[in-house]
């Protein structure tokens, strides 16, 4: 076929293309995403039954607030990396600040705690359990996203998955927050970043081979 | 400044394209793939036989995904993205050694140079779009190949209407698929 009746054809009957058709899909795939993961937590997890108390107390709403706010900063560089010629720009520090924050609040906690107060605030009661069910909480925005992605062009795939990983990885871990009882500042910044790494890590390592186009 | 006047004018072409201008669209995918031959043949000099595969290969991929163009972007940014992104994918399939070591540097500003001619790809599209199953291909020749509308595109296969569309949709991109895939 020469160029010109390819070019003919692209031409012909074309179509009209909504505007924003690309936000739309990331948006559909984030409620999609965020309706199955309090799904996944009210079947499998529960909601904490002293939610509204817990809701009077400042670290439930930094548990709360801080993973939204990471999920907010992968959702804006995911809908940048997902079209040619546009970078990651500065929303990569919109991931990045929220878990240094974290950490400094963590830090200063367990500077602030006596010594033998140490590990509880460390360890909390459901260490084991807490980063692997972020992560599984993550996973319909991830699949979600990752679904949107192909269905756009992202030409730094690697890039591309990660930030989807932020995205799935920060809304999981709102998510956990409100099943989760753990209140520590030095939990969260360990735990809590360690789950929505998880999702981070996949997305990188994913990236390349399912968002090929 | 020549650059910024052929900017504008491609962008508005795009947005008139993407509106479903068809007569902007078919400008817009010349000048493109004059661009486009250019930009190749510097870059691929060690292999002139891929360039006009690889400039409809671009072609292609931009129409597929030409939702994803926001108006507040360079067109030309989002064109030599993508144009990069193929010629990177076809330099990988080859993984010559040589070619990857060339610097793949940022000169868009080349995208603005024009060569007409070497218009024969040396993958068949037509051959390519032979293999689609039915319900992709029947609209693709309709629709795109005859010129026929949607409704009687339907009217002729019995298809629905939004079936056609879907059709035209997903045959485009399966057809970018078959070309990665079949050998050049």
């Amino acid at each position: 076929m020469k160029t010109d009746d390819l070019v003919s054809l692209l031409a012909t009957g074309l179509t009209p293309v909504p505007r924003h058709a690309a936000a739309q899909r990331l948006a559909l795939a984030l409620v999609v995403g965020l309706g199955g993961g309090l799904v996944l937590l009210v079947l499998g997890y529960g909601i904490r039954p002293d939610l509204a108390e817990a809701a009077d107390l400042p670290m439930f709403w930094v548990k709360l607030l801080v993973p939204a706010a990471i999920a907010c900063a992968g959702l804006l560089a995911t809908q940048r990396l997902a079209r040619p010629g546009v970078s990651a720009g500065l929303s990569w520090l919109g991931v990045l600040l929220p878990v240094v924050g974290l950490w400094v609040l963590g830090a200063m906690v367990w500077q602030a705690a006596p010594a033998p107060a140490r590990p509880a605030l460390l360890w909390g009661s459901t260490w084991t359990t807490c980063a692997l069910s972020i992560a599984e909480l993550s996973l319909p925005n991830f699949a979600g996203a990752l679904l949107a992605l192909r269905t756009l062009a992202p030409t730094q795939a690697r890039a591309a998955g990660a930030a989807a990983g932020a995205l799935a990885g920060g809304m999981g871990a709102a998510v956990y927050a409100l099943h989760c009882p753990e209140l520590a500042a030095p939990f969260l910044a360990v735990w809590y970043v360690a789950g929505m790494a998880i999702p981070v890590l996949a997305g990188a390592l994913l990236g390349p081979r399912c968002l090929r186009w | 400044m020549q650059h910024t006047e052929a900017e504008s004018e491609l962008r508005a072409l795009m947005l008139r394209g993407l509106d479903g201008d068809q007569v902007a669209y078919r400008a817009l995918l010349e000048k493109l793939s004059r661009r486009l031959r250019a930009f190749f043949l510097r870059r691929l000099q060690g292999w002139p036989d891929d360039v006009e595969d690889l400039v409809q290969e671009c072609l292609l991929a931009m129409h597929n995904q030409r939702h994803t163009y926001q108006s507040n972007q360079p067109l030309t940014a989002w064109v030599y993205a993508i144009a990069r992104y193929k010629m990177i994918d076809l330099l990988r399939a080859k993984s010559s050694r040589e070619t990857l070591h060339d610097p793949l540097d940022d000169d868009s500003e080349e995208l603005f140079d024009e060569q007409a001619g070497a218009n024969e790809a040396r993958r068949d599209l037509g051959g390519l779009l032979q293999t689609l199953p039915d319900r992709q291909r029947l609209p693709i020749l309709h629709v795109k190949l005859e010129g026929l509308s949607v409704a009687e595109t339907a009217r002729r296969t019995g298809m629905s209407e939004s079936a056609i569309k879907v059709g035209i949709h997903r045959g485009l991109k399966a057809l970018t698929a078959r070309i990665r895939s079949a050998p050049s």
